[in-house]
C-alpha cells in the first residue's frame, strides 16, 4: 500500500512538472485586426514579381524549368485557376488585411486555436493549439493546409502540412504539394512578425526563409471576397497555354533591365546570401535614375511610379 | 491519502485528455470518411471506394488478390450490411484482383450475424460485378478464376444504376489508362472514383498495348472536371478518389491533367523535330516533374515512352 502510495504520489509529481512545462509559456493572445506592412519585398508583393525574377530563392532546376514553362495566360484560358486563394505560407505575403480570433476552451479558459482571415478570396485558417495529430497521407489538401501549433516562450511555432500545389512567387516559381512550412508568430505590442520557413522536397535545394509584418488597426473594417470564374476565353477544354522549354521570350527582360548578369535572375541557394554579390560580377548597366518601383511600399506608390512595361516593342522570340 | 490519490488522478486524467489520440487498425488497411456513406480504403493496391446503405455495400474496385483479405476484413469490421456491387475500374489485377475474394463472401456479406457462404456469382443471389465489356474480355483471357469475373458489363459510353438511394452513373473513358477504363459518380454524395486514370501520387500508367494513350488520358481526366465543382475558390465541393493516391478534389485533377498536357506537348514536339525515342528520352522532357510523380510503379521513362508511343513516334 505504501509502495503503491509513493508510486502515485511520484507520477502526480510528474504529471505536476509536466503540466508546469506546457503551461510556463507566455500564451501570447495574437487576436485583433491586423494591416499588412510591406517594408520588405514590396515589389515582389505588391505589383507582383517580375517574370523570370528567380533570386533570392533556393530553387532547383525543376522549380526553374517550371517557372520557364509559365504562361500567366493559363489564368485567363484555364477558369479552373481563376479563383484559387494563395497557399498558407504565401497568403501572409498577399496584399490584403489579416484578422486573428482566439477560441478558448469553455472549462479551462486555456487557449485551444486560433482563427485567421485574410481579406484577399475569404482566406480561412484555423492552427489548432490542442496537440491533435496532423491527418494522415491520404487525406485531402488544401490551400490553407492544416496547422498545428506549439508555444516556445512567447513565441508561437507553427507546423502546417497537406498543402495545395501553389507557388513561390506569382511569376509561376512552384511551390509542390509535397511541402510543410513552420511559422514562427511574434508580438511585440502592436507589431506582429511571422517568419515562414518552407521546405520543399521537390523544388528547394534549401528551407526558404521569409518574414512579415503587421500593425494592429482595430479600426479595420475587412470586407468578403467571393470569386466566381468567368471564361475569357472561348477555347474549352482544349488549351493549356505553356512555353515548350526554351522558347519562353522574356526571361531575359529582368535580368536586362537591372543589368544583372543572367544567371544571378536564375535564382538558387547562393542568391540568397549577401557573399554572392560580389560573386555574381559586374551588373551590365547601373541607371542612373530609379523607374521602377521605386519607393514602393503601396499600391499606389507602386503601380504609377515609372513605367512598369517598358518601351518598345517585345523582345523576338527565340 | 484519498486526497492524494484523487489528485493524481485528476491531473492524470487530464492528462490524458491531452494526448493524440490515433484510431488503430488491425491491418494496415487505412480507411478515410470521404462522406458519412463513403470511405477511401487506401494500402490494400489501389484505393478501393465503399458506398454504404440501406440496401448494402457497393465497392469501386477491390484491391489485389493477396490483399483482397485484409481489405475484407477492414469492410467487415465496419460494415455488417452483405456486399451487393462490386464495379472494377480496370482489368488491372491491383483493382479487380480481389473478386473472386469478394465474390466469395456472396451477398450475404459474412459480417457479424451473417453467413459467410459462397455464391456462384451472376446468379439471382444479389450480388454483381460490373465492368465495362473490355474487362470483362481481359480477365478472361487472363489467369482469373472464374469466380473473379464481372457478372455484367457495359458497352456503351456509360450506364447508370440506382443504390442506396443514390444515383450512380459509370462513365467509359475510351483509350485513356486502358481501352476499359471506368469512372464512377455517386451524384448524390457527389463524390468521382476515378480508376486508373487519375493518379496523383505517379505518372498515369498508359497502357498502349491494351489501348490506352495520352489523348485518352487527358479526355479521361477532363471528364473529370466536368463532374467536379468546387464548393468555393477552386477547393472542397466535389471529392475525387484516386485509383491511387490522396483525396483530391477539382484543383489536384488540373494539377495532373496540365502536367499530362504539357509533358504531351513537349514530347509532340521533340517528335516532329524527328527525335527518336532514345532522344527523346535523353531529353528529358520530364525532369521537372519526376520529384513529384515518378514511382516505382510507374518510371519517368515508362511514362514518356507510352506518351511517346501514343503520339506515333517512331522508335528508330
Amino acid at each position: 500500500m505504501r509502495a503503491r502510495d509513493s508510486i502515485v504520489t511520484m507520477l502526480a509529481a510528474l504529471s505536476i512538472v509536466a503540466s508546469a512545462r506546457a503551461t510556463s509559456a507566455q500564451e501570447v493572445d495574437f487576436s485583433g485586426e491586423w494591416v499588412p506592412l510591406y517594408h520588405e519585398d514590396a515589389p515582389e508583393r505588391l505589383p507582383g514579381p517580375e517574370l523570370g525574377d528567380y533570386t533570392g530563392i533556393p530553387v532547383n532546376d525543376a522549380a526553374r524549368l517550371r517557372a520557364d514553362s509559365y504562361d500567366a495566360d493559363r489564368i485567363s484560358v484555364v477558369p479552373e485557376y481563376q479563383c484559387r486563394q494563395h497557399g498558407a505560407d504565401y497568403s501572409m505575403r498577399g496584399l490584403a488585411n489579416l484578422r486573428v480570433t482566439r477560441e478558448l476552451d469553455p472549462l479551462t479558459q486555456r487557449p485551444i486555436a486560433f482563427h485567421t482571415r485574410i481579406g484577399f478570396h475569404d482566406m480561412e485558417r484555423t492552427i489548432y493549439l490542442d496537440g491533435r495529430p496532423h491527418p494522415p497521407a491520404e487525406a485531402s489538401h488544401s490551400w490553407q493546409g492544416f496547422s498545428t501549433g506549439v508555444w516556445e516562450g512567447n513565441m508561437l511555432t507553427i507546423t502546417t502540412t497537406h498543402l495545395k500545389e501553389n507557388y513561390l512567387r506569382r511569376n509561376g516559381l512552384p511551390a509542390s504539394s509535397k511541402r510543410t512550412f513552420t511559422e514562427h508568430w511574434l508580438r511585440h505590442g502592436e507589431f506582429l512578425t511571422v517568419v515562414t520557413v518552407i521546405n520543399d522536397p521537390v523544388f528547394l535545394t534549401e528551407p526558404l526563409v521569409r518574414s512579415q509584418s503587421w500593425y494592429l488597426d482595430p479600426g479595420q473594417r475587412m470586407g468578403s471576397n467571393p470569386c466566381e470564374y468567368a471564361v475569357e476565353v472561348p477555347v474549352g477544354d482544349n488549351a493549356v497555354p505553356h512555353h515548350l522549354p526554351g522558347t519562353n521570350p522574356w526571361l531575359r527582360e529582368f535580368a536586362e533591365y537591372y543589368g544583372l548578369p543572367y544567371d544571378a535572375a536564375r535564382g538558387g541557394a547562393q542568391t540568397m546570401y549577401p557573399e554572392y554579390r560580389s560573386k555574381m560580377g559586374q551588373p551590365a548597366a547601373i541607371q542612373e535614375n530609379c523607374t521602377r518601383f521605386c519607393n514602393c511600399t503601396t499600391l499606389v506608390d507602386c503601380g504609377l511610379r515609372g513605367p512598369l512595361i517598358p518601351a518598345g516593342p517585345p523582345p523576338p522570340r527565340p | 491519502m484519498t486526497c492524494r490519490y484523487v489528485f493524481a488522478l485528476a491531473i492524470a486524467a487530464a492528462m490524458s485528455f491531452e494526448l493524440p489520440s490515433r484510431a488503430q487498425t488491425p491491418s494496415s488497411v487505412r480507411v478515410l470518411e470521404v462522406r458519412p456513406n463513403i470511405h477511401m480504403l487506401s494500402g490494400a493496391g489501389g484505393n478501393i471506394t465503399v458506398q454504404t446503405g440501406k440496401q448494402g455495400v457497393l465497392l469501386v474496385d477491390d484491391a489485389s488478390s493477396d490483399q483482397a483479405p485484409r481489405a475484407l476484413e477492414e469492410i467487415r469490421r465496419r460494415w455488417t450490411m452483405p456486399i451487393k456491387y462490386v464495379i472494377n475500374t480496370s482489368a488491372d489485377l491491383d483493382h479487380a484482383g480481389g473478386n473472386a475474394a469478394i465474390a466469395a463472401t456472396g451477398a450475404s456479406g459474412g459480417g457479424p450475424g451473417g453467413a459467410n457462404r459462397a455464391v456462384a456469382i451472376g446468379t439471382a443471389q444479389g450480388m454483381t460485378i460490373l465492368s465495362h465489356e473490355r474487362v470483362l474480355n481481359r480477365l478472361n483471357a487472363g489467369a482469373v478464376p472464374q469466380g473473379g469475373l464481372p457478372t455484367s458489363t457495359y458497352d456503351q459510353p456509360s450506364k447508370d444504376f440506382s443504390l442506396n438511394g443514390e444515383a450512380i452513373i459509370v462513365y467509359h473513358t475510351r483509350a485513356a489508362h486502358t481501352d476499359g477504363d471506368s469512372i464512377v459518380m455517386f451524384r448524390a454524395s457527389d463524390v468521382v472514383s476515378a480508376g486508373d486514370v487519375f493518379t496523383p501520387d505517379r505518372y498515369p500508367s498508359i497502357d498502349v498495348k491494351r489501348g490506352g494513350s495520352v489523348q485518352g488520358v487527358i479526355d479521361g481526366l477532363n471528364l473529370i472536371l466536368s463532374l467536379t465543382v468546387p464548393e468555393a475558390f477552386q477547393e472542397g465541393g466535389t471529392k475525387v478518389i484516386p485509383g491511387h493516391g490522396r483525396l483530391s478534389d477539382e484543383s489536384d485533377v488540373v494539377e495532373y491533367r496540365d502536367m499530362v498536357w504539357i509533358v504531351r506537348d513537349r514530347i509532340a514536339d521533340l517528335i516532329k523535330k524527328r527525335m527518336t525515342l532514345a532522344q527523346v528520352k535523353a531529353a528529358r522532357p520530364t525532369r521537372d516533374y519526376d520529384a513529384e510523380y515518378e514511382s516505382t510503379a510507374v518510371s519517368a521513362d515508362a511514362f514518356v515512352e507510352a506518351v511517346f508511343a501514343s503520339l506515333g513516334g517512331a522508335r528508330k
